[in-house]
């Protein structure tokens, strides 16, 4: 893998030269975010987000465990372990309840941001299919611990979302019911399930974490994309990732740090839903039942399902929502085009920016209640997000014509830059 | 024939989902003609919360201790006949600024005690209050179910100016226009009151604040309905997050310092691609 004029470890100090002859651990890391890794010299500041993805998984995975420290799991005890335990009562257990909660968003806004820069510079054609597909994966693992993690302070929102979760499962033909029971372990969420979804909660950031690797290796094997979706040609394309992208990602870092530390301690519970707040209450179902905003646009195509065609509604409701996602894995073959990058697509580029507003409405549809008008908005919007991917992106990679691509990354640079 | 159904069942799914949800909107849009939505009771009479400033508002705020005492007192006298406070201990009081001995002397002269089991009788009894006691939990045979205080304004959206509007919006009825669409409101049914600001819109706690005076303030301030309970919502503000100050501090002490962090990596940035066209 690796370009020719790839840098090679040359370990100096004796003690690494020791370690490295024996396990290549060093020669590894140098290798993978090092200065053994030439990237793309034109990488904008949407690329800081695979980075900042990763800083967000390990700021959550610190805070989670020790938050895992001081928690009962436990339907009589989780609320209070939370609500007095760890933010009255644990030395900045404050801090740290309120940087898991809004870590999890701000690892949504980088992972969205990520996504749709894919989709924007086309990131997920060849070669650079398994990159996206293991993306996919580990976006799915996200949801799945984002939403078990939710159920744990045991709040009413916690319990009910738990509830219509599962609910799902019974949407499933003759089994459901049965399929449903067996993952809660009773009737309802309770004890059982929260053990199981802590015990879970526990496990699934560190597939998450193995998911990554597998995510940075198969990036490896090609190389970055860039902005320009032109490959990598020779030496003067590229630049070593050590130290000119530790550099501006230590920038965007920081940025994200200032807008996450405004969360954290200015506005921590903005983004939750108060209704969490009040301890699980099996016997009072709230208003409202909203998931937490990152998914609310699935949300709205679970619920823009009101017809019952063949298959009942509910189960037409949740293939969809699955469906929303896995239709995912097939873009790299349904967009055509030869050409990446949105930048030298006109008709793509129209085509992209329309998917963004159409999913924003189904995210402003998905955490207003189920009244008649945002239903009919949501089946539109959802509608129109499956037309984008099986029948406008297909149409527009084979009529489309593409601007001229410029001979090269440097071509590009020096164009750019006016040299 | 076979390997044309596997490529295309992508569209196929996909397709199924299109032509479902455009039925699905045929049925939604028809639905909506034929039977426009009916506008409800809670949108033709529901109020939203009135603003209220507290000194703890805003990222610089700070709470006012004596106000936050004051609203102690509204809760002692008034809200814990109903209320349980049960996240917040006696102890943490020390933070309004009671002294050791007050905190000691509140906890023990609390009405409602602690239960305890005797273990060798087999019997409940109870014992005074100790500060490292949480507010005990108040047991209510009437109707309703008057929630915990602890979070109140943490669990309601708007919270304090919510717990004020609430308690002092008693007197709003609903209008003339509302009551000729929703006549079933010109009486409220027996043990309810109608508030505009409560989610049902009839609440069964009665006002609990009726009339000037209710609650004896020592500091020389009016005891005035508006007063008390704008001074009860300050205090629920802190029992929601007693750490609500040392949180901002915090806050502007790392902002201070990521922005330090921000210039230094900005420069670092610069400097490294120095000389690098990109």
């Amino acid at each position: 893998m690796s370009f020719p004029w790839a840098k090679h470890y040359e370990p100096k100090n004796p003690v690494m030269q020791w370690v490295d002859s024996r396990l290549p651990l060093p020669r590894f890391v140098y290798n993978a975010v090092g200065a053994g890794y030439p990237v793309p010299r034109n990488l904008n500041y949407w690329w800081n987000f695979g980075v900042l993805a990763g800083v967000a998984l390990v700021c959550q995975l610190i805070t989670g465990i020790v938050l895992a420290m001081h928690f009962h799991s436990s339907a009589a005890g989780a609320f209070e372990s939370v609500n007095v335990g760890i933010m009255r009562d644990v030395n900045a257990g404050w801090f740290l309840r309120f940087a898991h909660a809004n870590g999890a968003s701000m690892f949504f806004v980088v992972i969205y941001i990520h996504m749709f820069r894919g989709l924007y510079y086309g990131s997920y054609k060849a070669p650079r299919e398994m990159v996206w597909l293991l993306g996919v994966v580990i976006f799915l693992l996200l949801m799945a611990t984002a939403f078990m993690g939710y159920v744990l302070p045991w709040g009413q929102m916690s319990f009910w979302g738990a509830q219509v979760i599962t609910g799902f499962f019974s949407a499933i033909p003759v089994a459901g019911d049965w399929i449903r029971v067996w993952l809660l372990g009773g009737y309802a969420p309770d004890d059982a399930a929260l053990n199981r979804f802590f015990s879970l909660h526990y496990l699934l950031p560190f597939v998450i974490a193995g998911a990554v690797i597998l995510h940075i290796w198969a990036l490896h094997i090609p190389g970055s994309s860039n902005p320009t979706g032109v490959e990598v040609k020779g030496e003067q394309d590229t630049v070593p990732f050590h130290p000119y992208y530790t550099a501006k990602d230590g920038l965007g870092v920081v940025v994200f740090l200032i807008l996450f530390s405004v969360l954290i301690f200015f506005a921590p519970d903005y983004l939750g839903h108060p209704d969490n707040y009040i301890p699980a209450n099996p016997l009072s179902t709230p208003a409202h039942i909203v998931p937490e905003w990152y998914f609310w646009p699935f949300y709205a195509i679970l619920r823009a399902f009101t017809a019952d065609f063949i298959l009942p509604a509910k189960l037409w409701g949740v293939l969809a929502m699955f469906g929303s996602i896995l239709l995912l894995f097939f873009l790299p073959w349904l967009d055509k085009s030869p050409v990446r990058s949105g930048a030298y697509r006109p008709m793509y580029k129209v085509a992209f920016w329309v998917l963004v507003f159409d999913v924003l409405v189904l995210g402003y549809c998905g955490g207003s209640p189920a009244e008649p008008l945002y239903v009919i908005v949501s089946q539109i919007a959802a509608a129109y997000y499956f037309a984008h991917f099986l029948i406008i992106v297909p149409i527009i990679s084979s009529i489309e014509t593409p601007k001229p691509l410029p001979g090269s990354i440097t071509e590009a640079v020096l164009a750019k830059t006016g040299a | 024939m076979t390997s044309l159904f596997i490529k295309s069942i992508k569209f196929l799914v996909g397709g199924a989902f299109i032509v479902v949800l455009l039925i699905a909107l045929y049925g939604s849009v028809r639905g909506v003609i034929k039977e426009p939505p009916a506008e409800t009771a809670e949108h033709a009479m529901h109020k939203h919360p009135e603003e209220l400033k507290l000194a703890s508002d805003g990222p610089f705020g700070k709470f006012d201790r004596a106000q936050l005492q004051r609203g102690f007192l509204v809760y002692k006298d008034v809200c814990s006949t109903c209320h349980s406070l049960n996240l917040v201990s006696f102890r943490n009081l020390k933070d309004l600024g009671y002294s050791e001995a007050e905190v000691k002397k509140i906890a023990k002269d609390w009405g409602t005690k602690q239960p305890v089991f005797d273990e060798k009788g087999g019997t409940w009894g109870e014992r005074d209050n100790v500060p490292s006691d949480r507010f005990p939990k108040v047991y209510y045979p009437g109707t309703g179910t008057p929630p915990d205080l602890s979070l109140i304004t943490k669990a309601r959206h708007d919270g304090a100016a919510y717990v004020h509007s609430l308690l002092t919006g008693y007197d709003k009825k609903p209008s003339a226009e509302a009551l000729a669409k929703f006549p079933e409101f010109a009486k409220t049914p027996d043990g309810m009151h109608f508030n505009p600001y409560f989610a049902n819109l009839n609440i069964a706690m009665p006002p609990p604040l009726t009339q000037d005076g209710q609650v004896q303030y020592s500091d020389g301030t009016r005891a005035t309905v508006d007063q008390m309970s704008k001074d009860v919502s300050a205090f629920l503000v802190w029992t929601a997050e007693p750490t609500l100050e040392t949180r901002r501090q915090a806050g502007f002490a790392v902002l201070g310092f990521l922005i330090f962090a921000a210039f230094l990596t900005y420069g670092a940035y610069r400097s490294v691609w120095a000389g690098v066209k990109h």
